[in-house]
């Protein structure tokens, strides 16, 4: 195991070990503790705007609510045997070297009080079988370690027993939140939702100027005009999109390519002011209630506007939702055209428009890019594509080839349903978690920077808004310029020439 | 004496552990699940999650692919105890099923395999420091407790015979509610105290795991969110939302 040919001429060069278990250093995440939400955040969610009196009482009653109403909270405390599978799996771990980074030791900071109070060995046998009391500073450290779990389930991967410390995550924030100790970037956005219809807070009327600004810009580049409709109805198709798509970069080109894609299909399509948000953080804080109000106002839309079709944008949480939950908290959608799946990827879309030659694509716009693909969390293992097991990650790397002359995969197992997270998902997306997302997103980097050796992989794309902030923050860190990563459809909106398109062949594309 | 209170005392772990573990099932089957969470790639279809739990439940998949020594450990551990099992079948039948016979030469070698698998688990327990942070005395004590089974049982086998006609006997026995007198034998009423303690504190341990794999809905679940309504009975409780946007909303 001698590193002998380690990084000589003749060999590639070795950048790491993307899976290097770093020696364990307890306590060093101990003081990463996200802010906390003030009682205007927590409230017009449902929940108590501070600490309540009786939290003790109120977080056990809620552990055992949960255990009652969800089958997956209730068997993943009983099944772990504490093999040790899942130890090297979380990129927090690998990150940070902190062991309440480890899944198992994640799940036990609230399965120890699970034990305690609602199993015999627990109740009768606390130290045999690990179990405390619940005290303010297990409730403490349950916010801070619960808010260093991007809920990505590569542990659940892992697992022998299928157990998704995601599950217990959620949990945990739920049972937080009952008792008034909510996080300030997520519950805020969630009202700020509940008010606006995005988590931007963005009204009708500055959408509606944004998108503007948009058809302008496509006009100069294309010398046609492709549309970014808003309100239209009876449209057939509904896009739901993150409402980063309209501010952020590299997510605006990715809605451009989207318009683009529309436009070359001569499909009719509009945006909602109402449900202008395919992000769910409902999902991140666990509670079923308020990812089903936000889900709702999908429904609203869709009926509102007369659509036939719904379609979510490039967003990795939205698209579990979309994919996995929709059905179930906003369903049934017997009133859309049954034809079509409900709802349905933009990949899909564009996969299918590759499929039939709809689009006519000129690849070598983008040879200035060798692309490499990431896999998001969410829509690697919490959701699927097309009509084939594993779709969600065939489907994007066919759209990349069909739009890219030089694709490259990262290691087999950094990708497909063995990603690594970005290291901002699950809520965590905010600057006063830079130092986590920054450890976090190591493994992703360092297989990146193996590609890029090997390979001379320049970019990288993502289908998630959250990956794309995330990376576009945290890859200068790790060498490259916060424009290496991008949206699949960013390279989709580069290589496709709509009919009649002039160029005036001055093509920036940042 | 001693007979009658080892008789008592299997029929009562028998009870627990059926009872008990019988009631663990029957909660995990109510408790809903509010939402659709396989993880994928999952299967779309019943016959594909039948075949993926059959490929969990007899090759360990996901074992296989996280961690290499655990599995090697597990599947020693596993299958060396599930031919143990088999033969022990001799002891509660007469006459002896022919397929149990077939397996009595494997199944004694088994014990050996076993109780490596279950040693190199443990020295994983101490000497790995990520297993040992999470391992509570619990955990020790549960390797341990099989262990002693597996070595109590090999000694009888290859060291201090026990007059195991008689032990069938005192089996048979209790299955038709008589009670015949147990050999005085320390390793046989040290392995069945043992044995009796493993069935006894199954429903209330981590033995769980065992039945509770099929109650898992990260995999037992269909990935077909999109073709089929999931609705769990509370949920669809929730008072109904409004079809149309409230008017305050509208733009």
């Amino acid at each position: 195991m001698a590193p002998l040919d380690k990084n000589t001429d003749e060999a590639p060069k070795i950048v790491g070990d993307p899976f290097k278990i770093p020696d364990m250093e307890c306590g060093a995440m101990a003081d990463t503790h996200t802010f906390e939400a003030a009682p205007e955040h927590n409230e017009p969610l449902g929940f108590p705007g501070e600490l309540v009196d009786n939290w003790k009482e109120v977080a056990i009653a809620k552990m055992g609510e949960l255990a009652e109403k969800n089958r997956a909270f209730k068997v993943y405390l009983d099944t772990c045997v504490k093999c040790g599978a899942c130890t090297d799996k979380c990129h927090y771990f690998l990150g940070s070297g902190d062991p309440k980074n480890m899944p198992v030791a994640r799940q036990d900071l609230l399965r120890s009080v699970y034990r305690r109070y609602y199993t015999f060995a627990g109740r009768n046998f606390p130290w045999l079988v690990g179990a405390r009391d619940l005290t303010k500073e297990v409730l403490d450290e349950w916010y801070t370690y619960y808010h260093q779990c991007s809920q990505c389930r590569r542990c659940s991967v892992a697992c022998p027993y299928g157990i998704d410390t995601a599950e217990i995550s959620m949990a945990a924030r739920e049972i937080l939140d009952s008792v008034g100790v909510g996080q300030k970037y997520c519950n805020e956005i969630i009202a700020k939702l509940k008010k606006t219809g995005n988590n931007l807070g963005l009204n009708p009327k500055a959408l509606r100027a944004t998108l503007e600004d948009l058809e302008e810009d496509l006009e100069d580049e294309t010398g046609i005009a492709v549309k970014l409709p808003l309100d239209v109805k009876g449209a057939d198709i509904l896009l739901i999109t993150p409402s980063a798509d309209f501010f952020a970069e590299p997510h605006i080109d990715g809605l451009l390519g989207y318009a683009k894609v529309f436009h070359a299909a001569g499909v009719s399509w509009t945006i909602s002011s109402y449900a202008s948000e395919a992000a769910n953080f409902g999902m991140f804080i666990g509670s079923y209630e308020n990812m089903r109000e936000v889900s709702w106002r999908i429904r609203q839309a869709a009926k509102d506007l007369g659509v036939k079709r719904i379609i979510f944008g490039e967003c990795g949480h939205a698209w579990r939702v979309g994919y996995s939950f929709l059905n179930t908290l906003a369903g049934p959608f017997d009133f859309l055209d049954q034809n079509y799946p409900i709802p349905q990827h933009i990949m899909e879309f564009t996969s299918d428009a590759l499929d039939e030659g709809i689009l006519k694509i000129d690849k070598s716009r983008n040879d200035e890019f060798r692309m490499t693909y990431h896999d998001s969390c969410n829509v690697a293992r919490g959701s699927a594509m097309g009509r084939k097991e594993g779709g969600q990650f065939d489907l994007p790397r066919k759209v990349l080839k069909a739009v890219c002359n030089h694709f490259y995969d990262m290691e087999q197992d950094t990708i497909r349903e063995n990603t690594f997270c970005c290291g901002g998902g699950g809520g965590l997306l905010t600057d006063d978690l830079m130092d986590l997302r920054i450890k976090g997103a190591k493994p992703r980097m360092t297989a990146l920077q193996q590609v890029s050796e090997d390979h001379g992989v320049t970019h990288m794309a993502a289908i998630c808004a959250i990956c794309k902030t995330q990376f576009s923050k945290v890859m200068p860190k790790y060498g490259y310029e916060m424009d290496s990563i991008m949206s699949v459809h960013q390279l989709v909106a580069n290589a496709v020439i709509l009919d009649g398109q002039v160029d005036d062949d001055d093509e920036d594309d940042d | 004496m001693l007979s009658t209170l080892y008789a008592v005392l299997f029929y009562v772990a028998t009870i627990l552990l059926i009872v008990g573990t019988g009631m663990k099932v029957l909660k995990y089957a109510k408790t809903p699940a509010p939402l659709k969470i396989p993880v994928s790639p999952a299967p779309r279809t019943k016959k594909g999650v039948v075949l993926r739990m059959g490929r969990e439940v007899t090759l360990f998949q996901s074992l296989f692919k996280s961690n290499r020594w655990i599995w090697i450990f597990a599947i020693l551990f596993h299958y060396g105890m599930l031919l143990v099992l088999l033969r022990h079948l001799r002891y509660f039948t007469q006459p002896v099923w022919w397929w149990v016979e077939l397996v009595q030469p494997f199944g004694v070698y088994a014990g050996f395999i076993m109780v490596a698998g279950l040693a190199g688990l443990l020295f994983r327990r101490i000497f790995v420091n990520r297993i040992r942070y999470i391992s509570s005395p619990s955990d020790y004590l549960m390797l341990l407790l099989i262990i002693g089974i597996g070595v109590t049982g090999l000694g009888m086998k290859f060291l201090m015979p026990v007059d195991i006609l008689a032990v069938k006997t005192f089996f048979l026995g209790l299955m038709r509610f008589e009670i015949n007198p147990l050999p005085m034998h320390f390793g046989l009423l040290l392995h069945l105290g043992l044995v009796a303690i493993l069935m006894i504190i199954f429903p209330i341990s981590k033995l769980m795991h065992a039945p509770g794999l099929f109650f898992a809905p990260s995999r037992t679940q269909v990935d077909n969110a999109r073709e089929f309504r999931h609705l769990s009975a509370w949920a669809a409780q929730l008072p109904p939302l409004p079809e149309a946007i409230p008017d305050a909303e509208e733009k």
